[in-house]
Protein backbone atom coordinates (compact mmCIF):
# COMPACT_ATOMS: atom_id res chain seq x y z
CA UNK A 1 0.00 0.00 0.00
CA UNK A 2 1.01 3.39 -0.86
CA UNK A 3 1.47 6.26 1.76
CA UNK A 4 -0.88 9.19 1.62
CA UNK A 5 1.02 12.17 -0.10
CA UNK A 6 0.83 14.81 2.23
CA UNK A 7 1.61 18.19 1.14
CA UNK A 8 3.22 20.63 2.72
CA UNK A 9 1.68 24.70 2.92
CA UNK A 10 3.16 26.71 -0.03
CA UNK A 11 4.28 23.37 -2.14
CA UNK A 12 2.73 22.77 -5.13
CA UNK A 13 1.31 19.95 -7.29
CA UNK A 14 0.78 19.44 -11.12
CA UNK A 15 -2.71 18.75 -12.53
CA UNK A 16 -3.00 17.16 -15.69
CA UNK A 17 -6.28 17.51 -17.25
CA UNK A 18 -7.21 15.82 -20.30
CA UNK A 19 -6.24 14.80 -23.09
CA UNK A 20 -9.37 12.77 -22.37
CA UNK A 21 -10.93 14.75 -20.09
CA UNK A 22 -14.71 15.48 -20.43
CA UNK A 23 -14.44 18.96 -19.73
CA UNK A 24 -11.92 19.73 -22.23
CA UNK A 25 -14.24 18.88 -25.45
CA UNK A 26 -11.60 17.19 -27.18
CA UNK A 27 -7.95 16.16 -26.83
CA UNK A 28 -6.84 19.48 -25.24
CA UNK A 29 -4.55 19.01 -22.43
CA UNK A 30 -3.85 21.32 -19.89
CA UNK A 31 -0.97 21.09 -16.84
CA UNK A 32 -1.91 23.06 -14.23
CA UNK A 33 0.53 24.15 -11.00
CA UNK A 34 -1.84 23.65 -8.48
CA UNK A 35 -1.66 25.44 -4.88
CA UNK A 36 -4.46 23.41 -3.51
CA UNK A 37 -7.28 24.44 -5.62
CA UNK A 38 -6.11 27.33 -6.75
CA UNK A 39 -4.02 27.94 -10.35
CA UNK A 40 -0.79 28.93 -10.14
CA UNK A 41 0.39 28.56 -13.56
CA UNK A 42 -1.17 26.86 -16.60
CA UNK A 43 0.10 25.90 -19.84
CA UNK A 44 -2.03 24.29 -22.97
CA UNK A 45 -0.65 21.46 -24.68
CA UNK A 46 -1.67 21.01 -28.35
CA UNK A 47 -1.37 18.79 -31.00
CA UNK A 48 -2.84 15.59 -30.18
CA UNK A 49 -4.92 15.53 -33.53
CA UNK A 50 -3.04 17.71 -35.59
CA UNK A 51 -3.67 17.01 -39.03
CA UNK A 52 -1.79 19.26 -41.07
CA UNK A 53 -4.96 20.38 -43.28
CA UNK A 54 -2.44 23.56 -44.03
CA UNK A 55 0.28 21.37 -45.95
CA UNK A 56 -2.92 19.43 -47.30
CA UNK A 57 -4.26 22.73 -48.55
CA UNK A 58 -0.84 23.05 -50.14
CA UNK A 59 -0.63 19.51 -52.60
CA UNK A 60 -3.90 19.18 -53.60
CA UNK A 61 -5.92 20.56 -56.28
CA UNK A 62 -8.15 23.72 -55.11
CA UNK A 63 -11.45 21.57 -55.69
CA UNK A 64 -9.74 18.63 -53.51
CA UNK A 65 -9.55 20.80 -50.49
CA UNK A 66 -13.20 21.57 -50.59
CA UNK A 67 -13.85 18.70 -47.85
CA UNK A 68 -11.02 19.27 -45.47
CA UNK A 69 -12.47 22.78 -44.28
CA UNK A 70 -15.69 21.21 -42.60
CA UNK A 71 -13.08 18.69 -40.79
CA UNK A 72 -11.55 21.61 -38.95
CA UNK A 73 -14.81 23.12 -36.74
CA UNK A 74 -17.05 19.87 -36.74
CA UNK A 75 -20.02 22.05 -35.01
CA UNK A 76 -20.10 24.80 -37.24
CA UNK A 77 -18.31 24.14 -40.40
CA UNK A 78 -20.69 25.50 -42.94
CA UNK A 79 -19.16 28.62 -41.84
CA UNK A 80 -15.59 27.59 -42.11
CA UNK A 81 -16.52 26.39 -45.75
CA UNK A 82 -17.90 29.75 -46.58
CA UNK A 83 -14.88 31.45 -45.75
CA UNK A 84 -12.84 28.71 -48.22
CA UNK A 85 -15.15 29.28 -50.59
CA UNK A 86 -15.32 33.06 -50.49
CA UNK A 87 -11.34 33.04 -50.68
CA UNK A 88 -11.25 30.75 -53.63
CA UNK A 89 -13.77 32.75 -55.12
CA UNK A 90 -12.12 36.10 -54.96
CA UNK A 91 -8.68 34.93 -56.20
CA UNK A 92 -10.63 33.80 -59.54
CA UNK A 93 -12.42 36.09 -59.95
CA UNK A 94 -15.77 34.15 -60.09
CA UNK A 95 -19.34 35.41 -59.75
CA UNK A 96 -21.49 33.64 -57.56
CA UNK A 97 -25.22 33.81 -58.67
CA UNK A 98 -27.88 35.96 -56.24
CA UNK A 99 -29.41 32.92 -55.33
CA UNK A 100 -26.49 30.89 -54.26
CA UNK A 101 -25.43 33.52 -52.33
CA UNK A 102 -28.80 33.80 -50.30
CA UNK A 103 -28.36 29.91 -49.67
CA UNK A 104 -25.20 29.88 -47.98
CA UNK A 105 -26.08 32.80 -45.60
CA UNK A 106 -29.22 30.79 -44.35
CA UNK A 107 -27.54 27.53 -44.23
CA UNK A 108 -24.37 29.53 -42.61
CA UNK A 109 -26.92 30.83 -39.55
CA UNK A 110 -28.68 27.58 -39.73
CA UNK A 111 -25.68 26.12 -38.48
CA UNK A 112 -24.60 29.31 -36.30
CA UNK A 113 -27.59 28.42 -34.01
CA UNK A 114 -26.58 24.61 -34.05
CA UNK A 115 -23.35 25.32 -33.06
CA UNK A 116 -24.55 27.45 -30.02
CA UNK A 117 -26.87 25.40 -29.43
CA UNK A 118 -24.63 22.77 -28.56
CA UNK A 119 -22.44 25.34 -26.94
CA UNK A 120 -25.02 26.37 -24.52
CA UNK A 121 -25.68 22.71 -23.55
CA UNK A 122 -22.20 21.23 -23.45
CA UNK A 123 -21.47 24.54 -21.36
CA UNK A 124 -23.94 24.15 -18.82
CA UNK A 125 -23.03 20.26 -18.73
CA UNK A 126 -19.71 21.61 -17.69
CA UNK A 127 -21.41 23.47 -14.68
CA UNK A 128 -23.52 20.30 -13.47
CA UNK A 129 -26.70 20.45 -15.37
CA UNK A 130 -27.47 18.02 -17.76
CA UNK A 131 -30.89 18.24 -18.34
CA UNK A 132 -30.56 21.74 -20.56
CA UNK A 133 -28.05 19.67 -23.08
CA UNK A 134 -31.03 17.33 -24.13
CA UNK A 135 -33.29 20.14 -24.82
CA UNK A 136 -30.74 21.53 -26.95
CA UNK A 137 -29.71 18.54 -28.60
CA UNK A 138 -33.30 17.95 -29.37
CA UNK A 139 -33.61 21.30 -31.10
CA UNK A 140 -30.42 21.35 -32.90
CA UNK A 141 -31.62 17.66 -33.92
CA UNK A 142 -34.40 19.65 -36.10
CA UNK A 143 -31.99 22.19 -37.55
CA UNK A 144 -29.72 19.07 -38.41
CA UNK A 145 -32.32 17.27 -40.41
CA UNK A 146 -33.35 20.62 -42.29
CA UNK A 147 -29.44 20.67 -43.37
CA UNK A 148 -29.24 17.15 -43.84
CA UNK A 149 -31.85 17.33 -46.54
CA UNK A 150 -29.86 20.07 -48.84
CA UNK A 151 -26.63 19.51 -47.91
CA UNK A 152 -26.37 15.17 -47.62
CA UNK A 153 -24.40 15.22 -44.63
CA UNK A 154 -25.42 15.79 -40.92
CA UNK A 155 -22.09 17.19 -39.51
CA UNK A 156 -19.17 17.48 -41.92
CA UNK A 157 -21.13 19.32 -44.50
CA UNK A 158 -19.31 19.77 -48.07
CA UNK A 159 -22.27 21.80 -50.22
CA UNK A 160 -20.56 24.87 -51.09
CA UNK A 161 -18.49 24.89 -54.88
CA UNK A 162 -16.47 27.74 -56.00
CA UNK A 163 -19.07 29.51 -57.66
CA UNK A 164 -22.35 28.44 -55.87
CA UNK A 165 -23.71 25.15 -54.48
CA UNK A 166 -23.34 21.34 -54.59
CA UNK A 167 -27.22 21.58 -55.25
CA UNK A 168 -30.18 23.17 -54.60
CA UNK A 169 -32.16 23.00 -51.89
CA UNK A 170 -35.57 21.54 -51.78
CA UNK A 171 -39.31 22.29 -51.96
CA UNK A 172 -39.33 21.11 -48.01
CA UNK A 173 -36.57 23.32 -46.76
CA UNK A 174 -38.28 26.75 -47.01
CA UNK A 175 -41.49 25.70 -45.25
CA UNK A 176 -39.71 24.03 -42.91
CA UNK A 177 -36.81 26.52 -42.08
CA UNK A 178 -39.71 29.16 -41.53
CA UNK A 179 -41.53 26.41 -39.00
CA UNK A 180 -38.19 26.43 -37.42
CA UNK A 181 -37.87 30.42 -36.55
CA UNK A 182 -40.87 30.27 -34.21
CA UNK A 183 -39.83 26.65 -32.35
CA UNK A 184 -36.41 28.39 -31.77
CA UNK A 185 -37.56 31.80 -30.44
CA UNK A 186 -39.77 29.37 -28.09
CA UNK A 187 -37.15 27.54 -26.89
CA UNK A 188 -34.90 30.44 -26.49
CA UNK A 189 -37.60 32.21 -23.93
CA UNK A 190 -37.70 28.28 -22.28
CA UNK A 191 -33.94 28.53 -21.95
CA UNK A 192 -34.19 31.91 -20.79
CA UNK A 193 -36.31 30.94 -17.94
CA UNK A 194 -34.80 27.10 -17.30
CA UNK A 195 -31.03 28.34 -17.68
CA UNK A 196 -30.02 32.33 -17.84
CA UNK A 197 -32.61 32.86 -14.43
CA UNK A 198 -30.87 30.05 -12.61
CA UNK A 199 -29.70 30.85 -9.32
CA UNK A 200 -26.78 28.73 -9.42
CA UNK A 201 -25.76 29.44 -12.93
CA UNK A 202 -25.50 33.06 -12.29
CA UNK A 203 -23.41 32.53 -9.02
CA UNK A 204 -21.08 30.59 -10.50
CA UNK A 205 -20.77 32.75 -14.08
CA UNK A 206 -21.07 36.08 -12.54
CA UNK A 207 -17.88 37.84 -12.04
CA UNK A 208 -15.67 35.16 -12.88
CA UNK A 209 -13.73 34.41 -15.39
CA UNK A 210 -13.01 38.07 -16.38
CA UNK A 211 -11.36 38.66 -18.88
CA UNK A 212 -10.03 42.45 -19.92
CA UNK A 213 -10.27 44.53 -22.64
CA UNK A 214 -6.85 44.41 -23.25
CA UNK A 215 -6.12 41.05 -22.70
CA UNK A 216 -8.60 39.81 -25.59
CA UNK A 217 -6.24 42.61 -27.54
CA UNK A 218 -3.09 41.04 -26.59
CA UNK A 219 -3.92 37.40 -27.62
CA UNK A 220 -6.28 38.22 -30.46
CA UNK A 221 -9.48 37.04 -29.41
CA UNK A 222 -12.22 37.17 -31.62
CA UNK A 223 -15.93 36.28 -31.73
CA UNK A 224 -18.41 35.91 -28.93
CA UNK A 225 -15.44 36.01 -26.05
CA UNK A 226 -14.03 39.38 -27.52
CA UNK A 227 -17.63 40.65 -27.76
CA UNK A 228 -18.63 39.69 -24.14
CA UNK A 229 -15.37 42.02 -22.92
CA UNK A 230 -16.74 44.61 -24.64
CA UNK A 231 -14.95 44.72 -28.37
CA UNK A 232 -17.54 45.79 -30.88
CA UNK A 233 -16.06 43.55 -33.72
CA UNK A 234 -18.24 41.08 -36.10
CA UNK A 235 -17.11 40.83 -39.70
CA UNK A 236 -20.31 40.61 -40.80
CA UNK A 237 -20.87 44.18 -39.91
CA UNK A 238 -17.06 45.80 -39.92
CA UNK A 239 -15.58 43.70 -43.40
CA UNK A 240 -18.97 42.45 -44.64
CA UNK A 241 -18.90 40.15 -47.30
CA UNK A 242 -21.13 37.47 -49.14
CA UNK A 243 -24.79 39.24 -48.72
CA UNK A 244 -24.97 40.39 -45.11
CA UNK A 245 -25.12 44.07 -45.87
CA UNK A 246 -28.51 43.17 -47.50
CA UNK A 247 -29.35 42.11 -43.67
CA UNK A 248 -31.11 44.19 -40.87
CA UNK A 249 -29.29 42.60 -37.49
CA UNK A 250 -27.41 43.55 -34.50
CA UNK A 251 -24.54 42.90 -32.78
CA UNK A 252 -24.71 41.93 -29.19
CA UNK A 253 -22.05 43.40 -26.83
CA UNK A 254 -21.46 43.14 -23.21
CA UNK A 255 -18.59 44.88 -21.15
CA UNK A 256 -19.20 42.88 -18.19
CA UNK A 257 -16.08 41.07 -19.43
CA UNK A 258 -16.97 37.96 -17.38
CA UNK A 259 -18.30 34.21 -18.06
CA UNK A 260 -21.88 35.42 -17.91
CA UNK A 261 -21.32 37.90 -20.84
CA UNK A 262 -19.98 35.42 -23.13
CA UNK A 263 -22.87 33.25 -21.95
CA UNK A 264 -25.71 36.27 -23.05
CA UNK A 265 -23.81 37.20 -26.16
CA UNK A 266 -23.98 33.36 -27.38
CA UNK A 267 -27.70 33.50 -26.26
CA UNK A 268 -28.77 36.92 -27.96
CA UNK A 269 -26.87 35.73 -30.84
CA UNK A 270 -29.12 32.97 -32.01
CA UNK A 271 -31.98 35.48 -31.77
CA UNK A 272 -29.80 37.47 -34.48
CA UNK A 273 -29.64 34.91 -36.58
CA UNK A 274 -33.21 33.79 -36.75
CA UNK A 275 -33.51 37.42 -37.77
CA UNK A 276 -31.10 37.11 -40.55
CA UNK A 277 -32.76 33.43 -41.37
CA UNK A 278 -35.97 35.45 -41.62
CA UNK A 279 -35.26 38.13 -44.15
CA UNK A 280 -33.15 35.96 -46.10
CA UNK A 281 -36.26 33.44 -46.63
CA UNK A 282 -38.05 36.86 -47.67
CA UNK A 283 -35.96 38.04 -50.04
CA UNK A 284 -34.62 34.70 -51.40
CA UNK A 285 -34.44 35.40 -55.40
CA UNK A 286 -34.93 32.55 -58.42
CA UNK A 287 -32.24 31.61 -60.17
CA UNK A 288 -29.11 29.63 -60.83
CA UNK A 289 -27.35 28.19 -58.23
CA UNK A 290 -24.51 27.83 -60.33
CA UNK A 291 -22.29 30.79 -62.91
CA UNK A 292 -23.08 30.09 -66.22
CA UNK A 293 -19.25 30.72 -67.09
CA UNK A 294 -16.96 28.93 -64.68
CA UNK A 295 -13.51 27.92 -65.44
CA UNK A 296 -13.21 24.32 -65.57
CA UNK A 297 -9.89 24.03 -64.02
CA UNK A 298 -9.36 26.64 -60.77
CA UNK A 299 -6.13 28.33 -61.45
CA UNK A 300 -6.55 31.78 -59.40
CA UNK A 301 -3.87 34.03 -61.25
CA UNK A 302 -0.62 34.82 -58.69
CA UNK A 303 -1.45 36.71 -55.99
CA UNK A 304 -2.00 36.77 -52.75
CA UNK A 305 -5.58 36.42 -51.21
CA UNK A 306 -7.08 36.70 -47.75
CA UNK A 307 -10.89 36.47 -46.50
CA UNK A 308 -12.15 36.33 -43.28
CA UNK A 309 -15.43 35.43 -42.52
CA UNK A 310 -17.53 35.35 -38.63
CA UNK A 311 -18.01 31.79 -37.92
CA UNK A 312 -19.60 30.45 -34.73
CA UNK A 313 -16.43 30.74 -32.71
CA UNK A 314 -15.02 34.25 -34.33
CA UNK A 315 -12.89 35.45 -36.80
CA UNK A 316 -11.75 32.53 -39.44
CA UNK A 317 -9.31 34.06 -41.83
CA UNK A 318 -8.37 32.10 -44.76
CA UNK A 319 -4.79 33.32 -47.12
CA UNK A 320 -3.85 31.85 -49.93
CA UNK A 321 -0.54 32.41 -51.61
CA UNK A 322 -0.52 31.47 -55.76
CA UNK A 323 2.08 31.08 -58.03
CA UNK A 324 -0.35 30.34 -60.79
CA UNK A 325 -0.52 26.37 -60.36
CA UNK A 326 -3.26 23.85 -59.67
CA UNK A 327 -2.19 24.14 -56.07
CA UNK A 328 -1.74 26.66 -53.73
CA UNK A 329 1.58 27.75 -52.98
CA UNK A 330 0.73 28.86 -49.48
CA UNK A 331 -2.79 27.66 -47.46
CA UNK A 332 -2.89 29.55 -44.26
CA UNK A 333 -5.68 29.15 -41.55
CA UNK A 334 -6.35 31.45 -38.92
CA UNK A 335 -9.14 29.74 -36.72
CA UNK A 336 -10.57 31.45 -34.04
CA UNK A 337 -10.68 29.30 -31.26
CA UNK A 338 -6.60 29.11 -31.26
CA UNK A 339 -6.72 32.32 -30.26
CA UNK A 340 -9.46 32.34 -27.84
CA UNK A 341 -7.80 29.55 -26.16
CA UNK A 342 -4.50 31.06 -25.64
CA UNK A 343 -5.66 33.79 -23.34
CA UNK A 344 -6.99 31.27 -20.68
CA UNK A 345 -3.55 30.24 -19.57
CA UNK A 346 -2.77 34.28 -18.61
CA UNK A 347 -6.38 34.48 -17.46
CA UNK A 348 -6.64 31.75 -15.11
CA UNK A 349 -3.75 32.21 -12.66
CA UNK A 350 -5.13 32.29 -9.39
CA UNK A 351 -8.09 31.24 -9.98
CA UNK A 352 -10.10 28.20 -8.49
CA UNK A 353 -10.25 25.27 -10.42
CA UNK A 354 -13.97 25.14 -10.76
CA UNK A 355 -14.41 28.30 -11.90
CA UNK A 356 -11.43 27.71 -14.27
CA UNK A 357 -13.09 25.25 -15.69
CA UNK A 358 -16.37 27.89 -16.37
CA UNK A 359 -14.19 30.01 -18.28
CA UNK A 360 -12.94 27.25 -20.18
CA UNK A 361 -16.73 26.15 -21.25
CA UNK A 362 -17.10 29.60 -21.70
CA UNK A 363 -14.28 29.93 -24.79
CA UNK A 364 -16.20 27.61 -26.22
CA UNK A 365 -13.42 25.37 -27.69
CA UNK A 366 -13.34 23.24 -30.35
CA UNK A 367 -10.00 21.17 -30.50
CA UNK A 368 -9.43 20.34 -33.93
CA UNK A 369 -10.04 23.59 -34.97
CA UNK A 370 -7.37 24.57 -32.86
CA UNK A 371 -5.15 21.25 -33.57
CA UNK A 372 -6.08 21.78 -37.85
CA UNK B 1 -30.42 42.36 5.10
CA UNK B 2 -33.56 42.85 3.30
CA UNK B 3 -31.27 42.51 -0.14
CA UNK B 4 -30.16 38.96 1.62
CA UNK B 5 -33.71 37.63 1.86
CA UNK B 6 -34.79 38.48 -1.78
CA UNK B 7 -32.47 37.15 -3.11
CA UNK B 8 -32.90 33.96 -1.58
CA UNK B 9 -36.14 34.19 -2.01
CA UNK B 10 -35.36 34.91 -5.73
CA UNK B 11 -33.37 31.98 -6.19
CA UNK B 12 -35.90 29.75 -4.82
CA UNK B 13 -38.21 30.99 -7.11
CA UNK B 14 -35.72 30.64 -10.41
CA UNK B 15 -35.14 27.20 -9.67
CA UNK B 16 -39.01 26.15 -9.00
CA UNK B 17 -39.64 27.99 -12.45
CA UNK B 18 -36.51 25.77 -13.67
CA UNK B 19 -38.27 22.75 -12.09
CA UNK B 20 -41.52 23.48 -13.77
CA UNK B 21 -40.35 23.51 -16.87
CA UNK B 22 -38.83 20.59 -16.51
CA UNK B 23 -41.61 18.94 -15.53
CA UNK B 24 -43.54 20.16 -18.21
CA UNK B 25 -41.25 18.47 -20.41
CA UNK B 26 -42.10 14.90 -18.89
CA UNK B 27 -45.44 15.28 -21.07
CA UNK B 28 -44.10 16.31 -24.03
CA UNK B 29 -44.18 13.40 -26.66
CA UNK B 30 -41.03 11.13 -27.46
CA UNK B 31 -39.25 12.44 -30.05
CA UNK B 32 -36.56 9.66 -29.85
CA UNK B 33 -36.87 6.34 -31.91
CA UNK B 34 -35.37 3.16 -30.20
CA UNK B 35 -32.47 1.93 -33.38
CA UNK B 36 -31.71 -0.53 -34.17
CA UNK B 37 -35.50 -1.93 -33.96
CA UNK B 38 -37.10 1.78 -35.96
CA UNK B 39 -35.02 3.13 -37.77
CA UNK B 40 -35.40 6.66 -40.04
CA UNK B 41 -35.97 6.92 -43.74
CA UNK B 42 -32.80 8.83 -44.58
CA UNK B 43 -33.55 11.57 -46.58
CA UNK B 44 -33.16 12.02 -50.65
CA UNK B 45 -30.20 13.61 -50.81
CA UNK B 46 -28.48 11.71 -47.90
CA UNK B 47 -24.38 11.09 -48.53
CA UNK B 48 -24.03 7.44 -48.22
CA UNK B 49 -20.56 5.76 -50.13
CA UNK B 50 -21.07 5.53 -53.92
CA UNK B 51 -22.92 3.21 -55.74
CA UNK B 52 -22.67 2.37 -59.62
CA UNK B 53 -25.97 3.18 -61.90
CA UNK B 54 -27.07 0.56 -63.84
CA UNK B 55 -28.33 1.67 -68.04
CA UNK B 56 -31.87 -0.39 -68.78
CA UNK B 57 -29.95 -3.79 -69.75
CA UNK B 58 -28.39 -3.74 -66.13
CA UNK B 59 -25.07 -3.06 -67.12
CA UNK B 60 -23.26 -0.42 -65.38
CA UNK B 61 -23.21 3.25 -67.20
CA UNK B 62 -19.38 3.38 -66.32
CA UNK B 63 -17.62 4.09 -69.88
CA UNK B 64 -14.50 3.96 -67.39
CA UNK B 65 -12.83 7.24 -67.85
CA UNK B 66 -11.32 7.54 -64.94
CA UNK B 67 -12.66 11.31 -63.84
CA UNK B 68 -14.26 10.21 -60.65
CA UNK B 69 -11.00 8.71 -59.46
CA UNK B 70 -8.92 11.76 -60.62
CA UNK B 71 -11.11 14.44 -59.21
CA UNK B 72 -11.13 12.07 -55.75
CA UNK B 73 -8.68 13.81 -53.15
CA UNK B 74 -8.38 10.62 -51.30
CA UNK B 75 -7.82 8.66 -54.08
CA UNK B 76 -10.39 6.04 -52.84
CA UNK B 77 -11.25 4.96 -56.40
CA UNK B 78 -9.65 2.17 -58.20
CA UNK B 79 -10.81 1.12 -61.50
CA UNK B 80 -9.71 -0.95 -64.57
CA UNK B 81 -10.94 -1.69 -67.54
CA UNK B 82 -10.62 -3.85 -70.30
CA UNK B 83 -11.29 -3.26 -74.18
CA UNK B 84 -13.40 -5.37 -76.06
CA UNK B 85 -14.44 -5.92 -79.41
CA UNK B 86 -17.69 -5.74 -80.81
CA UNK B 87 -19.09 -6.15 -84.27
CA UNK B 88 -21.41 -3.19 -85.78
CA UNK B 89 -23.40 -2.57 -89.21
CA UNK B 90 -22.34 0.43 -91.18
CA UNK B 91 -23.68 0.87 -94.41
CA UNK B 92 -24.03 -2.51 -95.50
CA UNK B 93 -20.31 -3.57 -94.32
CA UNK B 94 -19.86 -5.29 -90.61
CA UNK B 95 -16.64 -3.35 -89.08
CA UNK B 96 -15.00 -4.66 -85.51
CA UNK B 97 -14.64 -1.75 -83.26
CA UNK B 98 -13.43 -1.49 -79.62
CA UNK B 99 -14.80 0.07 -76.65
CA UNK B 100 -13.52 0.16 -72.74
CA UNK B 101 -15.68 -2.14 -70.31
CA UNK B 102 -15.29 -1.59 -66.88
CA UNK B 103 -13.56 -4.41 -65.31
CA UNK B 104 -13.34 -3.37 -61.88
CA UNK B 105 -14.56 -0.68 -59.70
CA UNK B 106 -13.04 -0.39 -55.68
CA UNK B 107 -14.22 1.72 -53.06
CA UNK B 108 -11.80 2.26 -50.19
CA UNK B 109 -14.64 3.82 -47.72
CA UNK B 110 -12.23 4.14 -45.05
CA UNK B 111 -10.11 6.90 -46.65
CA UNK B 112 -13.99 8.41 -48.46
CA UNK B 113 -14.98 11.91 -46.79
CA UNK B 114 -17.85 11.98 -48.63
CA UNK B 115 -17.21 15.58 -50.15
CA UNK B 116 -19.26 14.45 -53.96
CA UNK B 117 -16.21 15.07 -56.01
CA UNK B 118 -16.92 12.21 -57.92
CA UNK B 119 -20.38 12.24 -58.32
CA UNK B 120 -19.68 15.55 -59.50
CA UNK B 121 -17.32 15.07 -62.34
CA UNK B 122 -19.23 12.13 -63.93
CA UNK B 123 -20.33 13.43 -67.11
CA UNK B 124 -22.59 10.45 -67.59
CA UNK B 125 -24.49 9.44 -64.45
CA UNK B 126 -22.54 6.76 -63.40
CA UNK B 127 -22.27 7.00 -59.33
CA UNK B 128 -24.70 9.01 -56.93
CA UNK B 129 -24.67 7.84 -53.08
CA UNK B 130 -26.45 5.49 -51.53
CA UNK B 131 -28.60 5.46 -48.50
CA UNK B 132 -26.60 3.05 -46.70
CA UNK B 133 -25.38 3.85 -43.05
CA UNK B 134 -25.62 0.68 -41.13
CA UNK B 135 -21.95 0.05 -41.53
CA UNK B 136 -20.00 -0.87 -38.44
CA UNK B 137 -17.51 -2.98 -38.36
CA UNK B 138 -14.06 -3.63 -36.59
CA UNK B 139 -12.12 -4.71 -39.94
CA UNK B 140 -10.78 -2.21 -42.14
CA UNK B 141 -11.35 -4.77 -45.16
CA UNK B 142 -15.39 -4.72 -44.75
CA UNK B 143 -15.40 -1.19 -45.99
CA UNK B 144 -13.47 -1.91 -49.25
CA UNK B 145 -16.33 -2.41 -51.49
CA UNK B 146 -16.28 -3.64 -55.22
CA UNK B 147 -19.13 -1.70 -56.55
CA UNK B 148 -19.30 -3.75 -59.43
CA UNK B 149 -19.95 -6.64 -57.52
CA UNK B 150 -22.38 -5.06 -55.27
CA UNK B 151 -24.24 -4.08 -58.97
CA UNK B 152 -24.36 -7.39 -59.80
CA UNK B 153 -25.88 -8.54 -56.50
CA UNK B 154 -28.50 -6.25 -56.96
CA UNK B 155 -29.78 -7.64 -60.11
CA UNK B 156 -29.37 -11.14 -59.59
S1 LIG C 1 -17.12 11.16 -52.22
FE1 LIG C 1 -15.17 12.27 -52.41
S2 LIG C 1 -13.73 11.09 -51.17
FE2 LIG C 1 -15.51 9.77 -51.51
S3 LIG C 1 -14.99 8.57 -53.31
FE3 LIG C 1 -16.10 10.37 -54.04
S4 LIG C 1 -14.51 11.88 -54.52
FE4 LIG C 1 -13.56 10.29 -53.25
S1 LIG D 1 -16.43 9.42 -64.06
FE1 LIG D 1 -18.28 8.20 -64.30
S2 LIG D 1 -18.03 7.20 -66.26
FE2 LIG D 1 -16.02 7.98 -65.70
S3 LIG D 1 -15.04 6.25 -64.66
FE3 LIG D 1 -16.03 7.45 -63.06
S4 LIG D 1 -18.05 6.53 -62.83
FE4 LIG D 1 -17.22 5.77 -64.74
Amino acid sequence: MSAPIHIQPGETFTLNVGPQHPATHGVLRVKLEMDGEYIVHSETVLGYIHRMHELMGENRTYPQVLPNLSRMDYLGALGYTHGHVLAIERAAGIEVPERAEYIRAITVELNRIASHLFWFGAFVMDLGGFTPLMYAIEDREYILDILERVTGSRLTYCYYRFGGLYNDIDDEFVPATKALIPRMRESLKKYDALVTGNIILQKRLKDIGPLSKELCRKYGATGPVARGSGIDFDVRKNEPYSVYPEFDFDVPVYHECDSFARYKVRMDEMEQSLRIIEQGLEKLPDGPIMPEKKPKLIKPPAGDYYQAVETARGSFGIRIVSDGGKNAYRFKLRSPTYSNMHLFDEACEGMLIMDALALMGSLDLVIPEIDR
Amino acid sequence: MSAYFSEIFRGLQSLAIGMGITFKEFFKPVVTVSYPMETIKMSARYRGHIELIENEEGEPKCVACGMCQRGCPSGCITLESTSVEYQVEEKGETKTKKKKVLSKYDLDFTTCSLCGQCVESCNFGAIDFSKEYNLASSRKEDFHFDLLKRLKERNS
